[in-house]
């Protein structure tokens, strides 16, 4: 009889237990398990030339930033001023990627606010974002000249952001 | 006597091409409906019409045309996004417990059941 109850109590303890870990535990989706990784398959064609272009554009200095935004996306426009801040960075290159996106409004969004891009691309139907692990933009990830993630931000840039961007890459 | 052969080859194909296109979009669906759309509250891929889910279904099409299977794709998609995107995760160290705790009650359950059993039938 004893022994039942110390079964039942320990079943109960040990399912409370789970609860407690499980209601603790963060849900919200993240990537931050890409960091570290490799980026691979490196190739998207460029906005202009429509050229593909490959993962040599993102050697060309030590550390680059890979942007996705687009003209239709009102937090891109927010962060905007912050990869204007970053493009005055000698040691980073800022890769834009506009996705999903017509090309002249994409053209008058970066005539309007400025091009703080050193090589643009597009990604017109969404493809090469999954192979980057993208589900939303902006999006930014930084990345060494071997090609590793450093850090990845989802949603827009900001102050801090760029404080955290600027201590790794100095 | 060429004409029938000719004809009875023709539907044949025809009858291969249909059947392998078939196979291919039930396959399609069988993954859209395991994957969980991430940006979407609480619907697969196969059930999202959202921008995301569109590329994947685009990305799970290239990848099934490429030679993948299933398992491939699932892997593929959890190198990008984790465990997350898939309904049913794959075993690992990680989720031991949620695919052994069932049967572990199971056997738990058993256990008790018979040992009832068994004294019931001493009483008597």
């Amino acid at each position: 009889m004893r022994m039942r109850y110390v079964i039942i109590s320990a079943i109960v303890i040990f399912i409370l237990i789970i609860f407690a870990i499980s209601l603790n535990r963060d849900s919200t989706y993240s990537t931050e398990k890409l960091i570290g990784k490799k980026i691979e398959n490196f190739n998207s064609k460029d906005f202009y030339t429509k050229e593909i272009k490959d993962s040599k554009i993102l050697k060309t200095k030590d550390f680059s930033l890979i942007n996705y935004w687009a003209s239709w996306c009102a937090p891109c426009r927010v962060e905007h001023s912050e990869l204007m801040q970053l493009s005055k960075k000698e040691n980073l290159n800022i890769i834009g990627i506009n996705f999903k996106d017509k090309k002249n409004e994409a053209e008058q969004f970066l005539n309007e606010l400025g091009n703080p891009y050193d090589h643009l691309l597009i990604d017109q139907d969404g493809r090469f974002s999954i192979n980057l692990g993208v589900y939303g933009i902006p999006e930014s990830i930084l990345i060494n000249k071997e090609l590793k993630i450093l850090k990845k931000f989802v949603g827009p840039l900001d102050s801090k952001r760029v404080i955290e961007i600027t201590e790794v890459i100095q | 006597m060429k004409l029938i052969r000719f004809i009875t080859i023709f539907f044949i194909a025809q009858l291969n091409i249909s059947v392998f296109s078939e196979n291919i979009k039930i396959s399609e669906n069988q993954i859209f409906k395991n994957l969980r759309c991430l940006v979407c509250q609480g619907q697969s891929i196969s059930e999202s019409n959202s921008d995301f889910a569109n590329t994947i279904k685009l990305v799970v099409k290239d990848k099934l045309s490429e030679g993948y299977n299933e398992n491939e794709i699932y892997s593929f998609l959890v190198s990008k996004y984790g465990e997350w995107i898939v309904y049913k995760p794959p075993f690992s160290s990680s989720n031991l417990l949620l695919w052994t705790l069932p049967y572990i009650f199971l056997l738990i359950g058993a256990f008790f059941l018979i040992k009832i059993a068994i004294n019931k039938k001493k009483f008597k």
